[in-house]
């Protein structure tokens, strides 16, 4: 662990304003490689805008964005393509492309930004799908998917770039309760490779037993950040102990993993 | 071998004559239709704010006006400025015009109607602003203004009829030539008419084959 | 400058009143049109297969042949073979009739098909005739879905309309012909036509948004409620 000490990712005091209204106040996260942080807080906190400023999709007002020690240059569009081929990105809505079946939504990144041969994409784009289980569904149109399916599909497609880091915006909140396990699996399986991640979510399954570090927002700010041993302990009146029980109840009757 | 009367002869090969003019009126203004009307469509959907005022006020102008008097201007209205227009490049221009105002409007629909999570998974990916036009919001637009734009080359062919009023003669306008020769108007336009059925039946089987050949389950339905 | 305002100005009267025959014809055309289209509608969804064919065969027909076809055959074809005695005006209207009816159809048919299954079937449940529910329960729904299609379908016939003149209807472009012959300010005249059609397509279109306006039902969408 000390050979890396350089995060792998480092978001320096992001700031972003929505038509006068402050979103994210100065926030900074970073991730050293293998980490697991998740951000957890109520609606309208800022975890899903600091996600977008972390791979531009939203530019940041103010702060700014490392890659492994290097800093992007957030004014030129290059830099900002070559950002967002190295860090993924899971969307709640999936975001898969609807006029390609499964396969083609994979390969079709390869091909176009890779710049890799089809045959080339063709086979890399197999084998993810099979990692997801989803191996004998190539020719299937998203629309022919089930909701767990096509986000195992956007992860596969995320994880067929070969990013550094893997950002999760709410990736089970739009799945029906039936279809959140299938997902919950493969992300686990992620992190048990060592796949370095930032997760904003509500699975409380997902936030007690896969987060290195947990981070709080409100209003735009990291109010509490720290391991779950030390922010979960039962008792503890921490703000994440609050949020989380009150998942917890919500969850009652859910899913269980 | 049926022997035809001098009317029926006289008959086919005026109306023959007219649908050649008819698909020489037709083909050339659908191309320049859809080509204005993907030109305009896109920059009325993306364009700077003064340029899409601009293209909207000529679909504006070019659907609320009936193409009637769009050809009267073309043709009779011009000379008063001293230009002078054949009877077909009128009629051809005239089609294009108008007809391009309103592929305008379903190309606009179109890229308009993209959803913007489609946009953002391609960005994420780290496609280029090029590459996401070429790859996902252009593959997705053509087939859903498919329909739109193949209907109105449809009407296209019911509304090259009017070349006639600006005295180029296509099938409608040799039809009332012989008509009034031969004083047998219900016989001339029955036939006419057969043979626009016949014309646009065949175009809108085309549009189908396209279309299905151009599916993707579930596609359209958002 | 002077001559062709001059023209247009001393024309203005003249060519408004070709504008109010034009409006007549729309009117009585879209007035035709839509009786047709409901029938038709009904009986293309509800009809038996017979039927059914049948009315396809007059839709096929009269959205396949052009208007100024269909006025040749109808104004110097049928009518003087069938020895109808009919003014050019009231020809136009009915040619057009004929010729929205089928569009119409075409609209009110897709605006019932889509409505959710249940409304006729609640209405069948509660012990309606068939005729009943279509005319209590379906139609009042799918005719408000249909408005903005009708405007549509308005502000066509309205401009097909400029057709008339070739069978002597003295409507707008007629009479801007007849004065731009004797004068020789076309340019300015059909420009003014132009301006008139617009004026007279504004006017509809706005009237049937604030139709539809009135006829609102709240929070009513015409899909299916989950």
């Amino acid at each position: 662990m000390n050979s890396r000490e350089i995060p792998v990712l480092q978001a320096d005091k992001i700031s972003k304003s929505f038509s006068g209204q402050r979103i994210l106040n100065r926030v900074s996260v970073n991730l050293k490689r293998g980490e697991i942080k998740v951000l957890i807080g109520p609606s309208g906190g800022g975890k899903s805008t600091l996600l977008q400023c972390i791979n531009c999709l939203v530019l940041p007002d103010e702060g700014s964005i490392s890659l492994a020690g290097a800093e992007v240059d957030l004014r030129n569009k290059k830099s900002l393509y070559q950002l967002r081929q190295q860090v993924g990105m899971i969307f709640q809505d999936f975001n898969l492309f609807d006029h390609l079946n499964a396969l083609d939504n994979i390969t079709i990144a390869l091909r176009k930004v890779k710049k890799i041969s089809r045959t080339a994409a063709e086979q890399r784009a197999r084998l993810e799908l099979e990692q997801v289980g989803l191996g004998d569904k190539t020719d299937l149109y998203p629309a022919q998917l089930s909701g767990g399916q096509k986000q195992r599909v956007a992860i596969a497609r995320a994880l067929a770039m070969d990013p550094q880091v893997l950002l999760l915006d709410e990736p089970t909140s739009a799945l029906d309760p039936e279809l959140i396990g299938e997902v919950i699996a493969v992300i686990r399986s992620l992190a048990g490779k060592g796949m370095t991640m930032l997760m904003a979510t509500h699975q409380i399954s997902l936030i007690s037993t896969l987060a290195d570090e947990i981070l709080f927002m409100e209003a735009g700010v990291i109010v509490e950040q720290g391991a779950p041993s030390q922010l979960l302990v039962p008792g503890c009146g921490s703000k994440s102990a609050g949020f989380c029980d009150r998942l917890s109840e919500l969850a009652d009757g859910e899913c269980r993993c | 071998m049926l022997t035809l009367s001098p009317f029926y002869h006289d008959l086919l090969d005026a109306l023959n004559r007219g649908l050649l003019m008819s698909v020489a009126l037709i083909v050339p203004s659908a191309c320049g239709g859809v080509l204005i009307g993907t030109l305009a469509g896109t920059v009325r959907a993306f364009g700077r704010p003064w340029i899409r005022s601009i293209v909207d006020a000529y679909a504006a102008l070019f659907r609320g006006t009936p193409l009637v008097v769009q050809l009267f201007v073309l043709y009779y209205g011009l000379p008063n400025l001293g230009l002078y227009l054949s009877p077909y490049s009128a009629a051809v221009i005239g089609f294009m015009l108008c007809s391009g105002a309103y592929q305008s409007e379903y190309v606009r629909g179109a890229l308009l109607s993209t959803k913007k999570g489609q946009y953002l998974g391609a960005q994420a990916l780290g496609f280029s602003t090029w590459q996401t036009l070429q790859s996902i919001i252009v593959p997705q637009a053509i087939r859903r203004a498919i329909h739109g734009c193949g209907n109105e080359i449809i009407y296209l062919i019911k509304y090259s009829s009017l070349a006639y009023i600006v005295t180029c003669m296509e099938l409608t306008g040799e039809g009332k030539t012989i008509a009034t020769e031969y004083f047998r108007f219900t016989e001339v336009f029955a036939v006419i008419a057969l043979y626009y059925l016949v014309l646009v039946s065949l175009a809108m089987l085309a549009l189908k084959k396209i279309e299905k050949f151009l599916y993707i389950p579930g596609f359209g339905r958002n | 400058m002077h001559a062709q305002l001059n023209a247009v100005i001393d024309a203005f009267p003249y060519l408004l009143f070709g504008a109010v025959n034009t409006a007549l014809i729309v009117l009585t055309a879209m007035g035709i049109g839509l009786v047709i289209g409901v029938v038709v509608a009904v009986g293309l969804v509800y009809g038996p297969g017979w039927l059914k064919l049948l009315l396809s065969a007059y839709l096929w027909f009269f959205r396949g042949v052009p208007i100024l076809a269909l006025l040749f055959l109808f104004y110097f074809g049928l009518f003087s073979y069938l020895n109808i005695q009919i003014n050019a005006l009231a020809a136009v209207a009915v040619v057009l009739g004929c010729t929205t009816g089928a569009y119409q159809a075409n609209i009110f048919r897709g605006a019932i098909m889509s409505l959710p299954r249940g409304q006729f079937r609640a209405a069948s449940a509660l012990g309606m005739s068939d005729a009943a529910a279509i005319r209590s329960i379906i139609l009042p729904q799918a005719l408000r879905i249909s408005i903005p299609a009708w405007s549509n379908e308005y502000s066509i016939i309205l401009k097909d309309s400029a057709l008339a003149f070739v069978i002597g209807a003295p409507e707008i472009m007629a009479r801007a012909q007849f004065v731009a012959s004797r004068t020789y300010q076309h340019l300015p005249l059909y420009l003014a036509a132009g301006l008139l059609y617009f004026l007279l397509t504004w006017a509809g279109v706005s009237a049937l948004r604030k139709l539809e306006h009135k006829v609102r039902i709240p929070g009513y969408s015409g899909e299916e409620q989950t």
